[in-house]
């Protein structure tokens, strides 16, 4: 009998990691190692004005004067800055307009990984911007967003096109000056989205963005500018996919969203790039800086995260809740397995009247993953009449992974109201021998299981991205029995 | 349909079961009864296939196959229930899911297309009213936040929801009122049909009274001592768990 049941999962476990493969488009890089030199050449060759050159060595500066963090729950391994590759783009042909003229091999690849650029895509209202390595290649449908005033292109595109409106909000909310890898950020980012919804406008399409490192060494520096002005409404999707590669690959990159008046920002993310292998070899690095300012009253900013992959993860999207009676939310479902680490949360910044956040975090730990939770909520002397309710729950399948949860509390308000709430468990094999009895195998068991603890989160979740969410969370977890 | 030769079984290490042998047929109720400690829930653990209880001698053939070589799923698949002693709980996976998971799972092995959501819902309307069981019992996560008569109702509403061809119930009234015996005892009635048969394991006669048995065995330190039909069950109600432990020990005197 336990014989049958390691075969089932020998079977399930040994499955590839489904995207993990290498594509063979010419890509022009240049030499490893950072330096002012390096930057100068990245704002180069983007054909970037003085202002941005200006801002990106000012955070190269600031960045050699920085040491990186200790503080986090993590074993993070020697990264070598000189080692990494700080700029590969494919090589371009001009401006095309139409979808025929796109590289075939880069066509391809985004179809390999499920991406369609046709117009098909339309059809189910999603308009998308895909990010090869480091530059945008197409935006779609730009034309049609473009009639309702709504700016979604790449954040290269968006230098040239609108500088006023980079220039206005970008590190606004993430200076250059935040942290260590904010700074490297801010130096070297390569490319990324921008996103401007103006004002009442409701954007009628979920907005998405994939994301893939392909090249070796290459460190991924995305930048994501996102504002949302007074009465607009957008839902921001964010989906990762890496091929599978032995070096460790840094993605240290950072999202900035902007919320004014009575505006609002759902900004929701599938994560799943490589983990690394069984024995906790390779695997992405994924230290992020992602906040959002909700400037104006009334507005709200709502993250939801899975994230599956990732060797390290290390990221705290946070909300600063700046305007009166604006709302902040963080929904998250993170999963370690075999020799994952997460150190992942959020900050709630009460500033503004009335405001209001909500955390729920759904920790998962496997195999001889390290999850930990990591949450500040804030509430300065002035915001009057604040609320928030956090639950950090979490999941252990097995004795040799574990979870951590530090929460703090700083409430310099008294009229302020804060609940937290705390749960651990685990799926004992009771709980799978039950299933069992009833005819259920033990993967459909966990995958039940699972799904049911991170339920309020996948629903929280855009339609598509939910059922993707579901699969994946299933996939993450093969071959670990309670 | 169920066939039992000399099954000896430990539990780490230590041997419970020293030799059982019994024979169910097709439209049979057999009681179980004994002592604490004899071996009655270790029996219920090797049909369903529980790790922990090791197999380590005899045979167990059901419907002409050898059990002991299927996995749990496939013994389910194949009919067999338990209504366990302790059902456990899931939270966050509601009833709803996890019926229609089993179903359509059985459905699939055997060859039939799954249910469509609307049919399903039927079914367990139907099954809940059949059972008696309490509408919001159902709409919940498994178990969660059930008291133990609720938990024991929500194994027969399933038991009724998978149709089994052998159901074993594991000390089903332990921890039942009166009322909730009766509910209990009606709906293991109600779900009684000439191809299929119960193993009805219970300390008490009290459950017996209203599940009718048509063979109750007496089982004492790992073995069956005595098998006789339902008269048995109100000798040891009246007379004692001792009055067995007496005759089998002069038994081995004599």
């Amino acid at each position: 009998m336990e014989k049958e049941q390691d075969k089932i999962l020998d079977e399930v476990t040994s499955g590839k990691y489904k995207y993990g493969f290498y594509s063979d488009i010419d890509t022009e890089q240049i030499e490893k190692g950072l330096s002012e030199e390096v930057v100068k050449i990245i704002s180069a060759k983007k054909n970037e004005p003085d202002w941005l050159l200006e801002f990106r060595l000012k955070a190269y500066r600031h960045w050699l004067t920085m040491k990186m963090p200790t503080w986090p729950n993590l074993k993070i391994p020697e990264i070598d800055y000189q080692d990494i590759i700080y700029y590969s783009a494919p090589r371009q042909k001009p401006k095309l307009n139409s979808l025929d003229d796109v590289d075939p091999e880069l066509k391809k690849t985004f179809d390999r990984l499920g991406i369609p650029l046709e117009e098909q895509k339309h059809l189910s209202g999603v308009a998308v911007d895909a990010v090869m390595d480091s530059v945008s290649v197409k935006t779609t449908f730009k034309e049609t967003l473009a009639e309702m005033g709504i700016i979604f292109c790449s954040f290269s595109d968006a230098v040239k096109e609108y500088p006023d409106l980079v220039k206005r909000y970008m590190g606004t909310v993430v200076p250059y000056t935040d942290n260590f890898y904010a700074s490297l950020n801010s130096a070297v980012f390569s490319d990324g989205s921008f996103c401007y919804i103006p004002k009442g406008v409701r954007c009628p399409m979920e907005l998405s963005t994939y994301f893939r490192i392909n090249a070796a060494n290459t460190g991924q520096f995305e930048r994501t500018l996102l504002v949302a002005d007074e009465e607009s409404y957008v839902s921001y999707l964010e989906g990762c996919t890496a091929p599978s590669r032995d070096e460790n690959q840094l993605h240290a990159a950072i999202v900035e969203i902007i919320a004014e008046k009575n505006a609002e920002v759902k900004y929701s993310t599938v994560q799943n790039w490589y983990p690394g292998d069984k024995d906790g070899k390779g695997g992405i690095l994924n230290f992020v800086t992602k906040r959002g300012m909700c400037r104006g009253e009334n507005s709200k900013i709502s993250w939801t995260q899975i994230e599956t992959g990732s060797a390290i993860t290390w990221k705290y999207p946070s909300c600063i809740l700046r305007g009166d009676n604006s709302t902040g939310e963080f929904y998250s479902v993170a999963v370690t397995n075999n020799h994952q680490q997460a150190d992942t949360g959020t900050k709630m910044i009460h500033i503004g009247k009335n405001t209001k956040s909500t955390i729920v975090s759904k920790g998962i730990s496997a195999g001889k993953g390290q999850n930990s939770y990591r949450g500040l909520v804030k509430i300065l002397k002035n915001a009057s009449n604040a609320r928030n309710f956090s639950q950090c729950d979490s999941l252990l399948l097995g004795d040799k992974c574990g979870a951590h949860t530090f929460p703090y509390l700083e409430v310099d308000n008294q009229t302020a109201i804060v609940e937290h709430e705390a749960t651990t468990s685990k799926i004992g094999e009771d709980q799978i021998f039950y299933c069992n009895q009833r005819g259920i195998s033990t993967e459909d068991a966990i995958g039940l299981i699972v799904n049911g603890y991170a339920r309020e989160v996948i629903n929280k979740l855009p339609m598509e991205f939910a059922v993707e969410a579901q699969k994946l969370l299933e996939i993450s977890l093969e071959g670990s029995v309670g | 349909m169920l066939d039992i030769k000399n099954l000896k079984a430990s539990i780490t290490g230590k041997n419970i079961l020293k030799g059982i042998s019994l024979h169910v047929k097709r439209g049979e109720i057999h009681a179980i009864m004994g002592p604490n400690g004899s071996g009655k829930s270790t029996l219920a653990s090797v049909l369903v296939g529980r790790e922990f209880a090791e197999v380590t001698e005899g045979t167990i053939t059901y419907m002409g196959n050898n059990l002991l070589e299927m996995s749990p799923e496939d013994r389910a698949k194949e009919g067999i229930f338990l209504g366990f002693q302790y059902p456990i709980e899931i939270p966050g996976v509601s009833m709803v899911n996890f019926m229609k998971t089993a179903i359509n799972e059985k459905r699939k092995h055997l060859g039939l297309e799954p249910l469509s959501a609307s049919d399903f819902l039927k079914m367990m309307r139907e099954k809940k009213e059949l059972v008696e069981i309490d509408s919001k019992l159902a709409n919940r996560s498994v178990n969660e936040g059930f008291s133990g008569g609720e938990k024991k109702k929500n194994e027969i509403f399933q038991m009724a929801m998978l149709e089994p061809k052998l159901a074993i119930l594991d000390e089903t009234d332990s921890g039942l009122d009166i009322d909730a015996l009766k509910i209990v005892a009606n709906g293991v009635n109600k779900l009684k049909r000439p191809d299929n048969a119960f193993i009805v394991i219970t300390h008490y006669q009290r459950l017996l009274d209203y599940i009718v048995p048509d063979v109750v065995h007496v089982l004492y330190d790992g073995r069956i001592v005595k098998t006789a039909g339902k008269e048995l069950a109100l000798e040891l109600e009246a007379k004692g768990y001792d009055w067995i432990k007496k005759e089998v020990e002069n038994n081995v005197v004599a």
